[in-house]
């Protein structure tokens, strides 16, 4: 293998493993940077991923080479309304954050399997006909070198996520709507007092979490699995939590950590066909994102890294 | 809707969120056109209808009580253990690979011996997270998190790659540990119709006797409590909350750790490769959740889930419904307990109703009521 077909492999690995992990981790920022604490992004991507897939498997005819992409748009919603259940809980009912999200997670892979179940008479799904595949940018692929790593047969996906991170890093640091946001994070009881709707920012950033979650599972399901099952969604969710984390709360930064850990998890794929790391064990590359995001949670020691009130659920005029 | 004391009200929520979560799943059973009624009574002869069932139902409740217990010590002290499942599977392995790897000791000294290796192997795991809040603050929801999944892919590393190879029956499990290790009594599956309860139980039953007098009656139990109501009180009052909040995390390990050693050395005889976190993690917490911490409680849930799961599969087999209704009763039973908020209104705005006097008494939702209204009237002016 030259140089740069290895490159191009490794660089297209990871964007396609990224990919679901920077929409999913993007989602998180919103709804942690509106103080409520997303453990439940793990059953949110597993609905994404159910539905995107029986929506595909249903509508492959009809819609010919556009169904993956209107799977997206059906996984959003349902991400939102998976993740309503969420909102009220910790907003209205002032339920635990993380027992709310924890019976997200219980509920998704129990409700999708069910379904799977009473849907197709098995736990597991058929393969889907139409699936995302690769795709090469014309003109800029041309280039020598950069070109055919980069920007040939690579996932568009991939590109799409960046720049939702972009735009998502726009919307929470230079827009109203995101200072809103966030001072709804930092301290309720001021953007309060300073009439600005708590509760509907609050439900705004867990909803956005539901809808970007539901794609970055839509995209998995149709990208990498090509089919749904009980074990089609096992820790990405987490793993996205974890790049939220490990991007300091920022959607750039949760991007940049998605690509690494996105990197990791192609390499303890791919790594077999490339020389020096298939001589390193596989479960040190599994291991790397957590055991990374435990330590840059050590070393930020003492810094306010994440929404200060983030976890709180606030009483209007306690 | 009655008037109803505070503690009657405990019992009362639990209770309706386990009424409102089956009938969840009896909607949802019957969106599809299953019967529930017919579910839920193969439900409760899978679970309870021969003495093997319910020695198997016994069986189940075993590590269940055990990670519950163990989420609650972590609770107890204002703390979010979720890696029982990590905690869990560290000493399944431990228990198995020193089962394995002393197979002729005598049975009175290799049994001890491998529960409390497993039992410290899940202390171990707990003791990082515990430690990281104790000395950098650290979130203990998050490391917990994490360690589950390091923990599941290095099960996986030292299975295929860390044990003896003589140790493997094949590249996904080990052999079966030999008798000198084993939890199982031939008179107790015998007396449960050959079912796989085994001597686990007892250890549970033992747990919850001691879990309860050490949180209610010794000074580490005292201190626990003390710092999961208010750390910085307890701090001023001389206890060491650093030193409380480790012990706490490694009594709570310690459990999870025997959770999974009656799973290894009870249910399954050997370690056999994971491909998720181990259910009886989340599953304990869950348990935890509903019997909110007592023993009594944990032991009522306990046995109500796992009346559940071993029932689903004979509802899936009788009924012919799909085994995961199960887990959506699960996850709605909890999700009203996560309201309880919510529930107890139910009794509470009767209770102000009948008689001003409580209300007036410092009750926070009256006050909020009150404040509610004295807003309204202000922006109104």
């Amino acid at each position: 293998m030259n140089m740069v077909s290895m490159l191009a492999l490794i660089v297209s690995s990871t964007l396609v493993f990224s990919t679901p992990l920077i929409f999913t981790a993007v989602g998180g920022s919103f709804s942690e940077h509106s103080g409520v604490v997303n453990v439940g992004l793990e059953g949110i991507m597993v609905m994404g991923a159910f539905s995107s897939v029986v929506f595909n498997l249903t509508f492959a005819d009809t819609f010919g080479k556009a169904t993956p992409w209107i799977a997206l748009l059906v996984a959003s919603v349902v991400g939102v309304a998976i993740s309503a259940l969420h909102a009220v809980a910790t907003i209205n009912f002032r339920a635990d954050h993380i027992v709310s999200g924890t019976v997200i997670n219980l509920l998704a892979p129990a409700l999708s399997v069910f379904l799977v179940k009473a849907i197709y008479a098995k736990g597991q799904t058929d393969n889907i006909a139409q699936s995302f595949g690769y795709f090469t940018f014309p003109a800029i692929s041309k280039i020598p070198v950069i070109g055919p790593i980069l920007f040939k047969d690579t996932s568009i996906m991939a590109y799409i996520a960046i720049v939702v991170a972009i735009i998502a890093w726009w919307i929470q640091f230079k827009t109203k709507f995101g200072l809103r946001l966030r001072s709804v994070g930092e301290n309720p009881q001021a953007a309060d007092t300073l009439g600005i709707n708590v509760y509907g920012y609050k439900y705004a950033g867990v909803l956005i979490s539901g809808l970007l979650g539901g794609i970055g599972g839509a995209v998995f399901a149709q990208s990498i699995s090509g089919n749904f099952s009980a074990g089609t969604i096992v820790g990405q969710g987490f793993i996205s939590m974890a790049a939220m984390i490990f991007g300091k709360w920022n959607p750039i930064g949760a991007m940049g950590a998605a690509l690494f850990f996105g990197f990791a998890q192609s390499l303890s794929i791919i790594g077999g066909q490339l020389p020096v790391i298939s001589k390193i064990p596989s479960v040190y590359l599994q291991c790397a994102p957590y055991v990374l995001t435990i330590v840059v949670l050590v070393l930020f020691l003492g810094k306010a890294v994440g929404p200060k009130e983030n976890g709180t659920n606030y009483i209007k005029s306690k | 809707m009655l008037k109803v004391s505070q503690p009657v009200k405990k019992v009362l929520v639990p209770l309706i969120s386990i009424i409102a979560g089956f009938l969840v799943g009896a909607i949802i059973m019957l969106i599809f056109s299953y019967s529930p009624v017919q579910a839920y009574a193969s439900m409760i002869r899978g679970a309870l209808g021969t003495t093997s069932s319910i020695g198997e139902t016994l069986r189940q409740a075993t590590p269940l009580i055990l990670t519950a217990l163990g989420f609650s010590v972590a609770s107890s002290a204002g703390f979010f253990n979720i890696g029982l499942s990590g905690q869990a599977l560290a000493g399944w392995v431990g228990s198995i690979w020193i089962a394995l790897a002393f197979p002729n000791l005598p049975t009175y000294i290799l049994l001890p011996l491998a529960i409390i290796v497993g039992a410290l192997a899940g202390a171990l795991t707990a003791a990082i997270p515990g430690f990281l809040r104790a000395y950098f603050g650290t979130s203990e929801v998050i490391v917990t998190i994490m360690l589950n999944y390091v923990v599941l892919y290095v099960s996986t590393y030292l299975l295929q790659s860390a044990m003896p190879a003589s140790f493997r029956s094949s590249q996904d499990a080990t052999k079966t540990i030999s008798s000198h290790a084993s939890l199982r009594m031939d008179w107790l599956s015998n007396l449960f119709g050959g079912s796989r309860v085994h001597g686990g139980l007892f250890i549970a039953l033992i747990a919850l006797v001691l879990v309860w007098v050490i949180m209610k009656k010794t000074t580490l139990g005292f201190e626990i409590r003390a710092v999961g109501m208010n750390p910085f009180a307890s701090e001023y009052a001389g206890m060491s909350s650093k030193r409380t909040i480790i012990m706490s995390m490694v009594l709570s390990g310690t459990l999870a750790g025997l959770g999974g050693v009656v799973e290894g050395l009870g249910t399954y005889q050997n370690f056999f490769t994971q491909t998720a976190s181990l259910s009886i993690g989340f599953d304990g917490m869950a348990v935890s959740l509903l019997g909110s911490g007592s023993s009594v409680g944990i032991l009522l849930s306990a046995l109500l889930f796992s009346v559940l799961k071993i029932g689903g599969l004979g509802m899936q087999t009788g009924a012919g419904v799909p085994f995961e209704i199960v887990s959506i009763v699960i996850a709605s039973i909890i999700f009203f307990v996560a309201i309880d908020y919510v529930i107890g209104l139910l009794f509470k705005q009767r209770q102000n109703r009948e008689t001003e006097q409580i209300a007036a008494r410092t009750d926070s939702k009256a006050t909020v009521a009150v404040t509610d209204e004295q807003k309204k009237g202000g922006s109104t002016k």
